[in-house]
């Protein structure tokens, strides 16, 4: 049995904030008196995270994802509640800690932007008391892994941003961090890269056994890299399990697409009872739930003539995207 | 206060001179834009005012050739770069890093003046050329002396300037707080008029201040004008002692207030 190595009890956050009506006359109150409101973001939230587990967050946009990486990483502080990784309390940011830890925000970046990457790698490296030829070496491996040797030694401002996440990535994993933090690490890449970049977390994770922890609003991250997903919902956790039962949970139905072989096959398998998605000719897509799938193909098989069928999932993006716009698993 | 070994050290410096020299031109611009002290000369000596200090000319041009190359190696500017990092998030994957953030911009500061003294000294040659009689080499033990005073000035202005950079983590903008700092750095740091010339009821509180010690003292070591040495470094001194655990207690209770804004 793999033991948490994240472990958090009732952790909540709120953040003052002011506001301010809009216009002269408002500009003019809000000089004089601000008007600060606390807003909790984070409410009485529990998880814990076994070590070399890959973990989804998933909400809308400010359902408080962000706000949780990063107290997690020691980033910000608490406003109640109890937080343990690998034993420590993140926000007392112990050199230990640090040294086990790395976080990567998609729109954020730390290399140093008129220089080669491979500077902020060695400065990296010397940060994290890794010497200099162990330096070279994992430079190496995981420049190899990322496909980046060309480029590090082109000025960070000249390379693509795919070439610049893959460096940030290369300068984070420097200190072969046991839990990664990842915030939205594939924002603003094409297909190829994202694909890559998932690909590479996938061999850093079975190699080294790290616990990675992932926002994205790109599903095919989720659905290709984490077998467990957070679902939050205005800082509270809706739900906290594995994936594909998320998805058996939220869509009970499959779609399927039957071919028949005469236009009056297909016209008579419309009027049949079945729940029709789409018809276009010959080709027929049908919903059926999950545990009906066996007697209705039968039935269907019985008494019409087809050509083919295709059995689906429903797209993950859009059962996905029901959850984030409801909050409601 | 974060762990700094030899290797970090020496990284950290080589990193950022090579960043700094990807920006030499700004850098000799901002070496020329520090010539105030020569400017001063020149209304000093085209109006006698030095005959009111009993200081000769040649002791004034030194003394203002002084205060260029200490003020060439005490300009502070985290306040600056630091509200910026903070305000917009930049400085989150820094804090979560072992080696607090300041250390980098310390390396900053270094590793342009180092930059900036290549371009100091040309100017140092092109004074020489116009000001012949003033020329000068002070004596080793002195000149150690005052680069140890001028790196100690340096301090100080940082430690200021890092207190105040701090307090963006409440106020979003605490530049504004240290342009009320940059009038009194500039007229009693003594880079405007020598301290000595100030009135006596100016002198009498003045010396209790930093402000005497950031271009006054260094400059009056440096090109052999009367001064007491051992007060001006016990000065420098208790001011380092005193501004540096402020600024540890106002990072650590700032960095709890951070909302990594921005990111």
């Amino acid at each position: 049995m793999e033991k948490n190595i994240i472990q958090v009890e009732d952790l909540s956050k709120s953040f003052d904030i002011s506001s301010k009506e809009p216009g002269i006359k408002g500009t003019v109150k809000h000089f004089f008196k601000r008007e600060t409101k606390s807003i909790e973001v984070i409410k009485n939230i529990n998880f814990q995270i076994k070590k070399g587990e890959i973990v989804g967050f998933l909400g809308a946009n400010g359902a408080g994802k962000t706000t949780i990486l990063k107290m997690l990483c020691g980033l910000i502080y608490p406003s109640a509640g109890n937080l343990n990784v690998t034993g420590y309390l993140p926000y007392k940011r112990r050199h230990n800690f640090l040294k086990n830890i790395t976080l990567i925000m998609g729109q954020k970046q730390q290399l140093i932007w008129d220089l080669p990457p491979i500077e902020s790698f060695y400065l990296n490296a010397a940060i994290y008391d890794i010497e200099k030829y162990e330096a070279k070496r994992r430079i190496k491996k995981l420049s190899d892994m990322l496909e980046i040797d060309k480029e590090l030694f082109i000025p960070v401002r000249k390379l693509s941003l795919g070439q610049r996440m893959k460096a940030e990535l290369l300068a984070s994993l420097i200190h072969k961090p046991n839990i990664l933090f990842l915030d939205e690490p594939t924002l603003g890449l094409d297909i190829n890269a994202q694909r890559n970049l998932r690909k590479f977390l996938q061999i850093y994770n079975k190699e080294t056994d790290a616990t990675i922890c992932l926002t994205s609003h790109y599903m095919k991250d989720i659905t290709s890299l984490c077998k467990r997903v957070i679902c939050i919902h205005e800082g509270c956790i809706t739900y906290d399990g594995k994936l594909n039962k998320l998805l058996k949970k939220i869509s009970p139905l499959k779609d399927i697409l039957i071919v028949c072989k005469t236009d009056k096959d297909a016209k008579e398998l419309s009027n049949s009872g079945f729940t029709i998605k789409s018809r276009n000719q010959k080709e027929i897509i049908i919903s059926i739930k999950k545990e009906l799938i066996k007697p209705s193909l039968k039935e269907i098989l019985n008494k019409f003539d087809i050509e083919d069928l295709y059995i689906n999932e429903p797209p993950v993006d859009e059962i996905i995207g029901n959850i984030l716009i409801k909050g409601k698993v | 206060m974060s762990y700094l070994n030899r290797n970090k050290i020496i990284t950290l410096l080589k990193v950022q001179y090579s960043n700094m020299l990807e920006y030499r031109v700004e850098i000799a611009l901002w070496a020329i834009s520090g010539i105030i002290p020569f400017f001063m000369l020149n209304i000093w000596t085209n109006n006698n005012l030095n005959e009111s200090i009993n200081l000769s000319n040649v002791m004034l041009s030194r003394y203002f050739l002084s205060a260029f190359f200490v003020r060439q190696f005490s300009v502070v500017w985290v306040v600056f770069t630091f509200e910026e990092d903070a305000l917009l998030g930049k400085i989150s994957p820094y804090l979560i890093q072992p080696l607090n953030p300041f250390f980098r911009y310390i390396a900053q500061h270094l590793a342009e003046q180092i930059t900036r003294f290549p371009f100091a000294i040309i100017i140092a040659l092109i004074f020489f050329i116009f000001n012949r009689e003033s020329f000068w080499v002070p004596n080793i033990g002195i000149f150690l002396l005052s680069c140890i005073s001028t790196f100690f000035s340096f301090l100080i202005q940082f430690l200021i300037q890092s207190i105040i950079a701090c307090l963006c983590f409440w106020t979003e903008k605490a530049s504004s707080v240290e342009r009320l700092f940059f009038i009194p750095t500039l007229f009693l740091s003594g880079l405007l008029a020598p301290v000595i010339s100030f009135p006596e009821y100016v002198k009498s509180w003045i010396y209790i201040t930093p402000f005497p010690y950031l271009i006054d003292f260094p400059a009056n070591l440096l090109s052999g004008n009367k001064t007491n040495i051992i007060e001006g470094f016990i000065m420098q001194l208790f001011w380092i002692s005193i501004l540096f655990p402020t600024f540890r207690k106002i990072w650590s209770m700032g960095t709890k207030k951070y909302t990594a804004m921005g990111s």
